[in-house]
This record gives structure tokens, sequence and C-alpha cells, in this order.
């Protein structure tokens, strides 16, 4: 019910929206739960275990019981909370955790089954018989069990991430927070405050306090009016910092337009902020926690903080006849707020024999409990007992505080341990537990408003001192400093369940129940009860089970402790996290110069690293990638072809030391390279294996052009880095990667030279440019260079111009290879042509073989030192008897061969024990009519002429291949010469 | 003979706007890097201020203006942006020609830094990160060079084959800041 005068809503914007298909209506400032509450609605949602009917408990994000889910279908967002989620036109709002629905939940048999199904239950009753717990006990309880579901389709909702800087981090707009960041802000401080809540204010929207003469929620106004105009000061409200980590970072996040109707075009859902903050203020105040009776999850029963909250805040009145019931004055507040609108107060119920209670219109009841709950969809009355008497009082709505504990949990990110506090009954932040941290106002422990403004004014001045920015001493308000007076209050003795943990569905018997079979460790009666655990983090729960516990184990809680809090504070979407990583965002795309022409030629594009690359380029007329791709081969084989090898690693060594880095670093020697001339390079790792090969190019007497594989490029240049940085920083070499300066192609075949004879300005021969041989030339007027170098072992070339001209360079070449019999070939083509070649990639290299398991000892030169020699020398890495690089062919030339595959000998069983080798690459030799492979198998090259058995255990393929020399095509190697 | 038709990294796909911010493609003129040999340091700050009137920028730092303008570009090294080197800085270090390596864009206009605050870990406010001063940092998941250029400008340098992903990015989070008026 709505009263009339109250709230911070704005009563000329109607809104409507939709809570299980029925439509409901709101004002423009209410959340889900203060909307239904005003409508008259208290069942909300069904308990995870028991599905018991339940209903809002809190007005804040640690809500446990009002759990919703909104929007539909792809755009479904499951456990939001009805307490957080601001009310908009078109509004979409379901329950969850029921069927067939909110009112009939036919999983309430769980409840039923209550007493089977206490804490342990699981862990004895689903032991036996093996197995059957992951194929038939888990599937039936998490579909009984459970909270909100994922639409399993994919996320079309925009989320961002985003970093701010700051002097000053306020966490919480409450009159603690505020003061924080009016004094700071004044200073001239850069302050960033966050507050959750759409409205700045924290308590003080809640309460009736007044600030220097006027309600605490004007102040607030004013204040947050003022701190939004200074150009040093950021408020972000629908900010909840989630984490505190290293270096002042904190985690939090936005919600950006989850209460829009119609957010602009690419407004993000939500914005996860990485906030780094040279010094920060907690002032995030306290969470009012239940009291443990029989029944205290009916709908209807809240703390006593939000029926006020929904009062002054919303204009809301929970119900229509209300009980409050307290151990603390602070919930005093409650019966006179409500009597103040209106409403009636049955019964003030105080647990204190002492509590002093000023007159009162209403029933008091000192040294008084509330001893159980009657009214299963909706409280319909409350049983009280105190006194020696016992009676039934009606009510709908019961108003309970068992006191109230300070939202310390960012203090404990770090592994602070908070310490308790006999005064408040409660735990208190360590100081110091996180550096740059201070806290202040109620989560400091401080609970009156007058208290909370100075300790604000007191964090902030310290923490800018410490940064050296002076302050003045800020004129700190005048207001109510009344102290806070509890007894602890935590379980009312029942035989029935009295709920502890609303969200987990955990009573006081649980507890007890765990403390009975020795979990006695704070940590082990969680983990056994599930207390404290998921989204609620032990918000509402933490201290009540430990009380609990305590008492049962019969230590006093400081000993008993608490479990640890960890971040996020509130449930973050793993889509916030991950935001601009879905998709393609995953990784940047890199593409060739060639790129648009390839894709234009319909070429499927196949990622290498994080480069595009074209697979092969369709003809009309073939329908399989092998007739493209043996096109492809014919035309270098034949005639000549054109590949983009711009993604081959480049990298520019210069100065005198250059030289020497390069022996070091390569097994074979690079400083008696001529200039103008390319030499085929090895490097090893430190521990003896292949780590990438490559040619290299000198090109002036200190001047040489390194190339990498593809996907080795980032690994080769941090070697270097590491090289020169750390074993050899006396080389006097600079270095720098020039992979994206150059748009590089491969011209292969018997008509290379006729094809760049048509763009050269001045023509090659064989005698100028001999195999091997390098330098600058002029392509079409643009200053190029030129290696005649051969991966397919055909007579080749590599021809390189800036960038810029990449593509025009590549058209012209694809066009006037095609006129000769030739044209382009991508990456498929390219591997039949090294495999025919018998030329090595990192799928020989593969980080477990060495220069003598691939053949090429003899490039491991023994006149000098270099990384990985010494190493690779050792005894089992030079076993005769290793596996070694052979090629593979078919006895029956349409014998099948496949990469993967293992070796065994003729005659012995494809068993682990006699695997003796296996193949790493495979490929249909156009050129050879079969199939073809290289793998690796023991002994090696001294088993030529051998037949084997190639076994494919995965695809089923089993084939009698011959070990042969790896090179099929032109051992002789007469072609690259031509 | 044939011509050859030169294409810059982000023909195409920009120019454009998004609210308040502008993303244009940038042209540097020549980019060299410039890596001072052992000892070298000194000399070859004297001589970039005598062939081209720039000093060599200390770290984070640059010197020069937009026509000829000496980037800090990571360790020991110094990108050169503007004119073609001078051939005698080679005595003091190793010059590279980058002039076709980068893509090369400016974000401007009224909260372009709230644009890079969804995409660089880099504390970039004006107080701090001011006209002139440069970084090596990310942008997303690219490695990059960003130099403030004015007061809502920057110039951001990612390699050349990542122009597209760089220009995606920044599509997305130039809306991000203008949904939010």
């Amino acid at each position: 019910m709505r009263v009339d005068g109250k709230g911070l809503i704005n009563r000329d914007r109607k809104v409507r929206f939709q809570f299980n298909s029925v439509g409901y209506s709101g004002f423009e400032g209410d959340t889900v739960a203060s909307a239904l509450l005003a409508c008259g609605e208290r069942l909300m949602a069904r308990s995870f275990k028991y599905h018991r009917p339940r209903g809002v408990m809190t007005a804040g994000s640690e809500e446990p019981n009002a759990l919703v889910t909104t929007g539909r279908g792809a755009a479904a967002e499951p456990n939001v909370r009805a307490t957080v989620q601001e009310v908009f036109d078109g509004l979409d709002v379901r329950s969850q955790n029921a069927w067939p629905s909110l009112k009939l939940d036919l999983m309430e048999i769980n409840d039923l089954a209550a007493p089977f199904l206490g804490a342990g239950f699981y862990y004895k009753t689903f032991m036996w018989p093996r197995g059957f717990w992951e194929r038939v006990y888990e599937p039936v309880i998490r579909r009984a069990a459970g909270l909100g579901g994922l639409s399993g389709a994919h996320n079309p909702d925009r989320y961002e991430k985003a970093w701010a800087f700051c002097d000053l981090l306020v966490i919480g707009a409450g009159p603690a927070g505020l003061m924080a960041a009016l004094t700071a802000g004044r200073a001239g401080a850069d302050v960033i405050l966050a507050d959750e809540d759409s409205l700045p204010g924290g308590r003080l929207n809640a309460e009736t306090h007044r600030i220097d003469g006027i309600a605490g929620c004007d102040w607030a106004a004013s204040v947050s009016a003022e701190l939004r105009d200074m150009d040093n000061v950021r408020v972000m409200t629908r900010t909840t910092v989630t984490g505190a980590y290293d270096q002042g970072t904190y985690g939090a996040l936005e919600r950006v337009s989850s209460h829009l109707a119609a957010p602009a075009a690419g407004a993000p859902r939500e914005t996860f902020w990485r906030i780094v903050a040279r010094r920060s203020v907690l002032a995030s105040g306290a969470l009012e926690r239940p009291v443990a009776f029989e029944n205290n999850d009916r709908p209807g029963i809240m703390t006593a903080g939000a029926v006020r909250a929904y009062l002054n805040r919303w204009g809301v009145l929970a119900g229509q006849r209300f009980v409050v019931f307290g151990n603390n004055d602070d919930a005093h507040r409650t019966a006179q707020d409500l009597t103040a609108a209106g409403a009636e107060v049955a019964a003030l119920v105080d647990s204190r024999t002492d509590a002093r209670v000023a007159s009162a219109d209403y029933p008091v009841y000192t040294g008084a409990v509330v001893t159980g709950a009657a009214g299963r969809m909706g409280l319909k009355s409350v049983t009280i007992s105190g006194n020696g008497l016992s009676r039934t009082i009606d009510a709908d709505c019961l108003a309970m505080s068992g006191g109230w504990n300070p939202t310390l949990h960012l203090t404990c990110h770090m592994n602070g341990r908070p310490k308790w506090s006999e005064e408040i009954a409660a735990f208190v932040p360590t100081s110091g537990s996180v550096p740059g941290l201070l806290t202040a106002g109620a989560c400091h422990g401080d609970f009156s408003t007058s208290e909370c403004l100075r300790g604000g004014a007191r964090a902030a001045r310290t923490a800018l001192a410490e940064l050296g920015l002076k302050t003045s001493a800020p004129d700190v308000p005048v207001a109510d400093d009344t102290p806070y007076a509890i007894s602890p209050l935590w379980a009312v003795p029942s035989k029935g369940r009295a709920w502890l943990d609303f969200q987990n569905d955990v009573t006081v018997k649980d507890v007890r129940q765990a403390a009975a079979e020795n979990f006695r460790s704070v940590e082990h009666m969680k983990r056994y009860t599930t207390q404290g655990m998921a989204p609620d983090q032990g918000k509402n729960s933490n201290v009540g089970a430990l009380a609990v516990l305590a008492d049962a184990t019969g230590r006093g809680i400081p000993e008993t402790g608490t479990t640890t809090f960890r971040p996020p504070y509130v449930p973050v979407s793993i889509a916030a996290l991950g935001a601009g990583a879905q998709g393609e965002g995953f990784a940047p795309r890199r593409f060739t110069t060639s790129h648009d022409a390839s894709v234009g030629m319909g070429a499927p594009m196949i990622e290498a690293g994080l480069w595009y690359r074209p697979s092969y380029f369709p003809c009309a007329g073939e329908t399989t990638w092998r007739q493209s791709c043996d096109r492809e081969v014919g035309f270098v084989r034949g005639a000549v072809g054109v590949c983009d090898v711009s993604t081959l690693g480049k990298i520019d060594l210069q100065g005198s030391g250059a030289a020497e880095l390069l022996d070091f670093v390569y097994t074979n020697t690079f400083s008696t390279l001529k200039e103008g001339r390319v030499r085929y390079g090895l490097m090893l790792r430190e521990d003896g294996h292949v780590m990438d090969d490559g040619t290299t190019a000198r090109l002036g007497p200190d001047h040489y052009v390194m190339t990498t594989t593809t996907a080795a490029a980032g690994n080769v240049m941090r070697h270097l880095e590491f090289v020169h940085q750390v074993l050899r920083p006396d080389l006097d070499v600079r270095f720098t990667s020039v992979t994206e300066q150059w748009a590089q192609f491969a011209v292969a075949g018997p008509r290379s030279r006729d094809l760049l004879n048509g763009v050269l300005d001045t023509a090659i021969d064989n005698e100028n440019w001999p195999f091997m041989s390098c330098g600058g030339v002029s392509v079409c007027g643009v200053p190029g260079r030129l290696f005649r170098i051969s991966f397919s072992g055909e007579h080749a070339y590599e021809v390189a111009v800036p960038s810029r001209w990449g593509e025009s360079l590549f058209r012209l070449l694809t066009e006037r290879a095609e006129a000769i019999g030739g044209g382009a070939y991508g990456m498929e083509a390219l591997n039949v042509l090294r495999i025919e070649k018998g030329h090595i990639t990192h799928a020989e290299i593969h980080g477990r073989t060495t220069a003598f398991d691939i053949g090429f000892a003899r490039m491991v030169s023994n006149k000098k030192d270099c990384i990985g020699q010494t190493m690779a020398a050792r005894e089992g890495l030079i076993d005769p008897q290793r596996q070694r690089l052979v090629g593979l062919r078919p006895v029956n030339p349409t014998g099948e061969l496949s990469a993967g595959a293992h070796l065994f000998s003729i005659g012995t069983e494809s068993t682990r024990v006699n695997d003796q080798g296996y193949v790493t690459s495979v490929a249909f030799s156009p050129t050879l009519g079969h199939m073809i492979g290289l793998g690796f198998i023991e002994g090696g090259p001294e088993r030529l002429g051998e037949t084997v058995r190639l076994v494919d255990g995965l695809r089923g393929i089993e084939t009698e291949v011959e070990i042969c020399n790896p090179v099929f095509v032109d051992p002789e190697g007469g072609r690259v010469r031509g | 003979m044939a011509d050859l038709t030169a294409r810059t990294p982000c023909s195409g796909v920009l120019p454009f706007s998004v609210g308040s911010v502008t993303l244009e493609e940038t042209d540097p003129g020549a980019l060299t890097s410039i890596a001072a040999y052992n000892g070298q340091q000194g000399a070859l700050s004297d001589a970039l201020d005598q062939a081209h009137g720039v000093k060599l920028p200390a770290a984070n730092r640059t010197t020069g203006r937009a026509e000829c303008r000496a980037i800090w570009f990571g360790r020991d090294m110094a990108l050169l942006a503007g004119p073609p080197p001078d051939p005698r800085l080679a005595q003091h270090a190793a010059l590279t020609d980058q002039s076709d390596a980068w893509a090369v864009v400016t974000l401007s206009g009224d909260g372009a830094a709230d644009v890079l605050a969804r995409l660089v870990p880099a504390d970039l406010r004006s107080a701090v990160f001011k006209r002139g001063h440069t970084l090596r940092t990310q942008v997303m998941h690219m490695n990059a060079s960003i130099t403030r250029t004015g007061a809502d400008s920057f110039m951001i340098m990612v390699f050349r084959s990542m122009a597209h992903t760089l220009v995606d990015e920044l599509k997305t989070a130039m809306e991000g800041v203008a949904a939010r008026g």
C-alpha cells in the first residue's frame, strides 16, 4: 500500500511492468520489490532447496529471497534481485525455481521431505551405488534445487569494460561516503564516488533522520548535487564495487542500461570497471541481520530496516498490521516511523528485559521474543513469548532486527581478518587489511549518523594527507548521535526449522548437526551445510550461523572466527568480465595486404596464429578443396604460383654485433655469409631442442634480415631480446620487427623468373640472381627486395614491397601468372609442396625434436658455441635409436595416410609398448599420384626401405607404408637452381 | 610497366564520427625507428637535433610537433615521424623504415579520453598524460603506441595488420560512450 506524501519516487510518472505475465504498475524510482509490495504482493519467489514460498526480506543487493529473471529468450537475465532491479515500462519479470507456477510449486514436496534433506544428506545418501552420483542423483537434484537458468542461446546484449583512475575512491554514498567525497572534492582531489544504488544517500534515504535541520535525504541530494558540479569528482551511481585487488585496484560493476525501457543504441547493459585509486575510503554501511526463529522465512517477514526503507524511500507500507521484533534500540524507529505514517503496529517486541522504550501508542513487550510465525503463502500471525506468557498476534508483516553487521567484505578480499566487537556484537574491520584503504561510518562500526559524518570527513583528510594534499577541516553538519544499544540474540529456541541462510536453505538445526558431526571449524561447517555460499557470500547469514556454531561447540564467537569473504561482493556476469572478447573480439585479427583480394577470389580464410590466410582459391567447377589444391600445386610444379608469405616474421638486425649475435642464436654460421646472400638457419632452445627455422639474408656489412615461421615470430623476437639483454649485452646490435613493413610474395615455379621480369624495372637472370641470392630491386618503380629462396623446391623467389603497395602487387602478379598458366596458391597447396620437398614446419619441430632427430645434426656447427649446442649433445639426444625423421609412402598406391597415426613393426600388435613412432604431416601428392607423409620412427634413416604399419585408431585407418627419404620430389635439388 | 597503387591501412573504413568523437586516419609521413648504438644516445640526440630539429625523447615523451615528431617507442628506441631520416643518423643508430608497418589513427573530440578508457589500461587523465606524452600500452588486446596530441585528441598506432580490429574496437567503445549521452 502506498502512503501519500512519502517516498522519493516520481508519482507523476507511472510505470507498467509484468510479473509472471500479470500486469502491475509502479512509479519511476521504484524497484520491482517496492512496486510489488505496493500492490500487496508478498510472495515473490521459491527457496533454493525446499521450494518454500518466499517474500522480499531486504531492500538492497543483499536480498536472499526475491531473485527473479528479467527479459525473455536469449536476453533473459537470471537471478536478478527484485530489490535492485528498477522498474520501467515493459519490464518483464518472472519468478524462478517454481513449477508449474509460483503459487503452486510441485517441487514444494521437498519441504515435506525436509527431515531427510538436512545438512550432509547428499554426502551420506548418494554415495551408493558407485557411479550413480553423476548419472542419476546429481541431474535429479540439480533439476529440483536451483536458481534461475540461462537461455542456452548466444548472449546478444552488449557489455563493456573500462578503466578509471583517481586520487581517492569513495565506496558508498551514505552519510560517511558523501562526507568523505565532499571533503576530498573541495580539497581539489580527483575523486570517484561509487554507490550501488540509483540514488546517493544510503540509509539517509531510508530513514527520517535530520541533518543540519533538514531531512537527511535532502541533505544527501544537495551534497550529491554539489559533488556532481565539481570537475574533479565523478559520481558513479548503480555501481557496486565488487572486489579489492593489488596496487589500489578495485573491480566495480555498473548497471548502465538494465533499468531503461529503451537504452540508446550501442549502450552496454553493464560496464565492469577497474578503478585504480591511490587511496580509498570504504563507506559501505552495514547490513541488518535476521533473527532465527521457527518459520522466520514466511513471506511478510522482513528486516526492520527494510520495512523503514520501503516506507520512507518508496512510500510503501509492506503490510497492514505490523509487529516489530528486535534486540536493539534501532528497531524501535520502525515502530515510530510506521505509527507516524498511520500504520497499525500490533506490538513492539524487544528481547532485552532492560530495553527502554519511549512513550508509545502501541503495545510494547520487553524481555519477549517471537517464537514462531504462521501463514504459508504470507504471514498471518506471530507467536510471542516472554515473562512466562505466550500469545499469538495477528500480523501480515514482521519487522525483525538482530542488529547490524558492518559491510566489511572488501577489507577481507586480500586475506584481512575482521575483529569481533563485543560492544556492537558484530565483526569490525581490521585496519590496514587492504593497503591504502580506510574505513568510515557504519562499515567501521560507527552506527550513529553523526559519527558517520565525522568518520567520513576524517578518513578523507587522512587519505589526502598521505597523498600530500592539503585539506581544511570541514564543517561537519549536526545530526543524530544516539548511541547504538544492543544485546545479542541469534536464535530463538524452537522445535521446528529456524532459518539462518535463506538463500541456501540452511537452518539452525543444520549448523548444530554439523557441529554434532564434528564439523566444528567454521570453514568445515560452511562446506558441510552450504551456509554462506553462492551469491549470498554470507551477507545475511554469516554472523548468525557462526554464533549458533559457537554456541553448539561451547566457544565464543571470536574463537570460532568467520569464513573468508571473497570477491565479488555481488554476482558479476561473465559477460561483463569478458566484455569485448566474445566471438571475434577474442583476439586481434591480423589481415595481410592481400586479404580483400583473397576474399574477393572466394578463398576460405584459415587462422595461422592471429593471421588470416587463404586456404585455397576455388575455381569454377571445383567441388572439393582437393581439386583446387591439386591445381594450385600444378601451377608451381608446371608454371608459376603466387602466394602471400607476409605473415612470416621478419626481424631487421643492425650493428657491429649483429653477425656475432646470429652465430650465437643459430646453430650454423652467419658471420661468414656474404652480402647479398641468404642462408637457411636453425635455432635451438637452451635445452637443445629445435625452436624455429628460417632464412636470414645479409643486406649489408652490419645489416641482416631474419625470417621466422609465422607462428613463432613473437617467440623468436622475445628470445632475441632475452639473449641480447641477458646473455650478450656486450654485443652492439639493435633489432626490430619489420614483419608489417613489407608485403612479401612467393613467386614459385619454372616460370617464376618470367613473371618477375615483367614487373621488375631491371630484368634478372640466373647469373646475377643465383639460388640463395638477395638484394634491392625496383618493382614497377617501387623500391623493393628480392630473395631467391624456395620452400616448394622449385625455381622460386620471394619479392617484397612496402605494405602500402602489397595489395596492388598481389593482384598484378596473380593476373599475370594466370596469363601464363599459373595463379595464386593457398595454404593447402603450400603445405603439399613443402611435404613433397620434405621441408619441415612446426608439425615436425613441435618442441620435442632435436636437430639430430630431423636429420640436421651437421647443421650444428662445432666451430663455435651456440645456444642449445651443449645440451643437444647429451647422450640421450644423439642416440641413433631415437625417433627420427623419415618419409612415408603407402605400399599400395591407394593406401591412406593420416597425421597423428602411429607406426608399428609388421607382425606386432598396435599397443603402446610396440609403438615405434608417429606421423606428423601427410598430403596427397598430385605430382606422385599417391599420399605421402613425414613422421618420426625409431632408428629413422637406418630403416629406409622397411615396411611398417601405420595405425590411426581415431579414424580407423591401417595402412602398410614404406619408410623412405623425406624428400619426395627432386631430391637432387636441381630445380631450385633452374 | 604497370603502375602499383598504394593503399593506406584504414582506407575504406575511416573516417567516421560517433557522438562528439571522431576517428580518422592520420598520415604521419615517413616513420623510422631509431635505436641508438651502445653509448651513442647523446651523439644521436645532437645529430637528430641538427638534422631534424628534435631531440631524442625521454621515456614516455615526444619531442617536436606534428610535421616532425620523435616519439619514444620502447626500450632504447624512438620513432621519427615526418621527414625521411638524415642518412648521417646511421652513424649513431640503427635506422629502420617502418612507414608501412603501422596503422595510425587520430581519435579526437569531447569524450575521446572516455573512449580510450574502455580499451586502454593506462592512466590517460589530462593532468597525468599531458599533450606530448606518449605510452607503449595496449588497446584491448593489441600492443599500441598512444600519444596525446591535444586537449581532446590522441594519436594511436597499432600493427598495420590489426587496423580493422583497431577500428572495430574503437567504434564499439565510441558507441558505448555516446550512448551515455
